[in-house]
């Protein structure tokens, strides 16, 4: 199941395509902990970037810097720019809802509210008053379970809890939920991390279509699927971004020996 | 590890070492088993203990004696045009003296009429104010008892015992003074406790003489001193003396006069106490006798081991010979000096009892009525609105504010040193003493703010103060065992604090919250001191009809009764704890359920 097929062809050369979120110089604070050193990086539009690295290394929690999550941690604190098209998220005009609302993310272990399916899916847009009526919350929440690949499997069940399906059905549940709003970017961490092989599989299948239309960044500790879903890899160490490039290419050629090491597997 | 393993031999030291160490341990184990079995033992068996007590020295004031007697509504008392102004005491006491002709009347027929209760008259006005055509009429009425007759009914005033009789009786007298003869020695029994009753007698007065002569001998002592002075002195000293010696001297007399008077007295005592025949006049310290006869009833003044001479109480149909098996001699156990009502008294409600009339109902008065002077009138309903006005002012009061507090305390308030000492404040009034509450409440609200007196929106604003460090602490930890996954959730979905607060994080968080405040209802609901300084303490008689109206509430109501003089008020205390545990255990079964049901959740 080949999912960079269409990057094979593709020359090595910059992204044609823009960065739709930039980092500069991003450094994460914990207390007097330092977590994260000066972190430069893009997250290229309707592309898949994934971050991978060992335990420890500082993908999450760069992950959760581009939806502002890390404001919910005590003494967490961050510095450096981070631009969603032009603007610094991190500014004080900013209103982190809205923020939240182009940048949705889904977590490792499957959270779905414990309510109906359809309230699940319907939360999002009836916070930000994205649907006019009843009919129009209807034809958003049938079309973002479309989208996530689940409508089938609950279109018949849709006012029974969403903690009722099992973990892959979860999982494709706060993927609708998340798309439902329409964002522009969905962060991933570690989506997979909790489902069976087939469930991941129908996941990764779920991230290929949804690129096309949404831009994505994954974070992943299997290099398999980093190098099955992503165009770009950005690989983390101790806090630091150690490479980041094609994927095909910092896999088959990497730059740092450090990632070479990794990928082959003598340390993570 | 190059050390040679044990030899067999110490091998088995070790195995016999853990094998006698093994019976020690398990010795020890079954004791601390055992321990913990007798200390459940122990509170069980005080749990059934006290319910017995409450149970059983309760269950009487659930039923009320009444009496069922023809009510003749006759139009010389009522004036048809206004019904409620009729004589209604007058209808009342006369359906009763109907019953007994031979009973005096009048102003004499007091005795009587005072077995009803105080409510009969109006009882018999609501009846005929709600069917004017009864006037004139005569029906059937259920009337109630006061509530020494219902004492007397429920058996708790004195036991009545039957002693066998076997002579055939010959009657003297139908009404008045009439005598009763045996052709056997039926009254012996009563005799027998005369002359018990004339010893303890007997044993005072000869008690009263020793006292007589020791003070006799006391005082000859002292005279014959004076005397031996008397010849040493002389002049004015002399005339002094001699006046003292004359004054003791006739005081010697005096007494000695007394002490023969006691003496004869105790010599005539002792010989009837120790005389085997009477016959002799009864008294109300020892036990009463009545004889049944001819549908009659005779109290016994004189006896002898075959003949009384008695009183009538009801008199006789007639007089002539009664076989054994037709006529009874009832005991009265309690004598009639420790009772409150008289040997007449009780004749006639026995009387009413054998003709059928009275009947044990429940007591609805009890559950329907306001607190009242009478113990037949009272009831539990005014304390009982009072409690639920009280309780309804403090949960809604309590319950959001405490939930705001807690939900502000979670997650808005920065962690800084002022929220530390607030934490701590609220968690030392949860350990302050419910009294300094009602200190606070009439300082503040009654004093400062003027608002009514025992009201129950006093009390709900004091019991709201004692509730909310227990809401708050309850809500806090049901706020915290909410997984932040479901948090985390909420805010990537761009929900802000509040929204992932109130849309997630409190309905998950509401049935650890209801359990919190459902205990907290459950401790203000038995509250008493702090109701007590805002005055909730008073009698109050209506049932108050909302919060600002005077009120008491169920456990000072209990409070009330258990001060209370009369005898009936022993059983309604236990009653109204009775219906107040009630409610509690009710309260936290609710409570345990909803624990049970939420639980397993998510």
């Amino acid at each position: 199941m080949a999912v960079t097929d269409t990057e094979t062809q593709a020359p090595p050369a910059p992204a044609e395509k823009p960065a739709k979120m930039r980092g500069r110089g991003v450094c994460v604070f914990y207390g007097d902990k330092q977590a994260l050193f000066d972190v430069d990086i893009d997250v290229v539009d309707k592309q898949v970037t994934a971050l991978i690295g060992p335990s420890g290394c500082g993908k999450s929690t760069f992950l959760r810097c581009l939806n502002r999550m890390n404001d919910v941690i005590d003494g967490c604190s961050v510095t450096g720019s981070i631009l969603l098209d032009t603007g610094d998220i991190y500014d004080k005009s900013v209103d982190v809802v809205q923020l939240r609302a182009r940048v949705g993310m889904v977590f490792q272990k499957p959270n779905p509210f414990p309510k109906s399916i359809y309230e699940n899916v319907a939360y999002g847009p009836r916070i930000h008053g994205l649907a006019k009526d009843k009919a129009d919350l209807d034809g958003i929440v049938e079309s973002s379970l479309r989208r996530a690949s689940i409508w089938e499997e609950v279109k018949d069940r849709l006012d029974q809890p969403g903690t009722g399906l099992s973990g892959g059905q979860q999982q494709r549940l706060c993927i609708a939920r998340a798309i439902a709003v329409e964002p522009e970017v969905i962060l991933m961490d570690e989506p997979c991390s909790a489902l069976d092989p087939i469930a991941t599989a129908k996941i990764e299948e779920l991230i290929h279509e949804l690129r096309e239309n949404f831009t994505i960044a994954i974070v992943t500790h299997s290099m398999q699927q980093a190098a099955r879903v992503s165009q770009k890899t950005a690989f983390f160490h101790l806090g630091n971004l150690i490479e980041y490039g094609e994927t095909e290419e910092l896999f088959t050629n990497p730059k740092d020996e450090k990632t070479q090491g990794y990928i082959t597997g003598r340390f993570g | 590890m190059t050390e040679p393993m044990g030899t067999a031999d110490s091998k088995k030291g070790i195995a016999d070492a853990v094998r006698k160490g093994l019976r020690r341990r398990y010795a020890k184990e079954m004791r601390f088993k055992f321990y913990g079995l007798a200390a459940i033992a122990f509170a069980m068996l005080t749990l059934v203990v006290l319910f017995t007590t409450i149970i059983s020295s309760g269950i009487g004031a659930f039923v009320q004696s009444k009496v069922t007697l023809d009510v003749t509504f006759s139009a010389e008392d009522i004036d048809a045009s206004d019904i409620g102004a009729g004589n209604f005491r007058s209808i009342a006491f006369d359906a009763l003296r109907k019953e007994f002709p031979s009973a005096p009347s009048g102003r004499k027929s007091r005795p009587l009429t005072e077995l009803l209760s105080s409510g009969a008259p109006f009882q018999l006005r609501q009846i005929a104010l709600e069917d004017p055509g009864v006037v004139g009429t005569t029906r059937q009425v259920e009337m109630t008892f006061s509530d020494d007759a219902d004492i007397f009914l429920k058996g708790k005033m004195t036991a009545i015992e039957d002693v066998p009789v076997t002579g055939i009786g010959s009657i003297i007298g139908t009404d008045g003074e009439v005598k009763i003869l045996s052709t056997a020695n039926d009254f012996s029994a009563v005799l027998a406790d005369v002359k018990r009753s004339l010893g303890d007698l007997a044993s005072a007065q000869e008690r009263e003489v020793r006292r007589a002569e020791r003070r006799l001998g006391a005082m000859e002592s002292e005279l014959s001193a004076l005397q031996t002075r008397l010849q040493s002195a002389s002049g004015d000293a002399a005339a002094a003396l001699q006046e003292r010696v004359e004054a003791l001297q006739n005081d010697i007399a005096a007494v000695t006069h007394e002490r023969d008077q006691a003496q004869i007295k105790a010599v005539d005592l002792r010989n009837r106490a120790g005389s085997p025949g009477g016959p002799e006049p009864t008294d109300s310290s020892m036990p009463s006798y009545l004889v049944a006869i001819n549908n009659g009833l005779i109290k016994i003044t004189s006896v002898d081991n075959a003949q009384i001479i008695g009183e009538t109480i009801v008199a006789l149909e007639s007089d002539g010979d009664v076989q054994g098996a037709d006529w009874r001699l009832l005991k009265l156990v309690v004598p009639e000096d420790s009772r409150r009502l008289t040997d007449k008294q009780i004749g006639w409600l026995w009387t009413l009892e054998q003709r059928g009339k009275t009947d044990l109902v429940f007591n609805t008065t009890l559950f329907s009525a306001g607190d009242s002077r009478e113990p037949e009138l009272a009831g539990i309903w005014g304390a009982a609105v009072g409690s639920f006005w009280t309780l309804l002012v403090t949960l809604s009061l309590s319950f959001p504010i405490g939930v705001m507090a807690a939900v502000y305390l979670e997650e808005f308030a920065p962690k800084n040193r002022w929220t530390d000492i607030i934490e701590v404040n609220i968690n030392n009034l949860a350990a302050v003493p419910s009294i300094v509450f009602g200190l606070l409440g009439l300082a503040l609200f009654l004093n400062v703010f003027g608002l009514p007196r025992s009201a129950p929106l006093v009390g709900g604003l004091v019991l709201t103060l004692m509730t909310l460090p227990t809401i708050i602490i309850a809500s806090r930890a049901a706020l915290k065992s909410v997984p932040p996954s479901i948090r985390e959730a909420a805010l990537g979905m761009g929900a802000s604090r509040l929204q992932a607060m109130t849309h997630h994080v409190l309905p998950l968080a509401l049935p650890g919250m209801l359990t919190g405040t459902i205990i907290g209802m459950a401790q203000a609901l038995g509250e008493t001191a702090p109701l007590l300084m805002i005055g909730m303490v008073a009698f109050i008689v209506d049932v108050p009809g909302g919060p600002t109206d005077p009120a008491t509430v169920l456990p000072v109501q209990i409070f009330l009764w258990a001060d209370a003089p009369e005898r009936a008020f022993v059983e309604r205390t236990s009653a109204a704890i009775m219906v107040l545990l009630a409610f509690l255990i009710t309260m936290n079964l609710t409570a345990v359920l909803l624990r049970k049901k939420f639980e397993t959740r998510w």
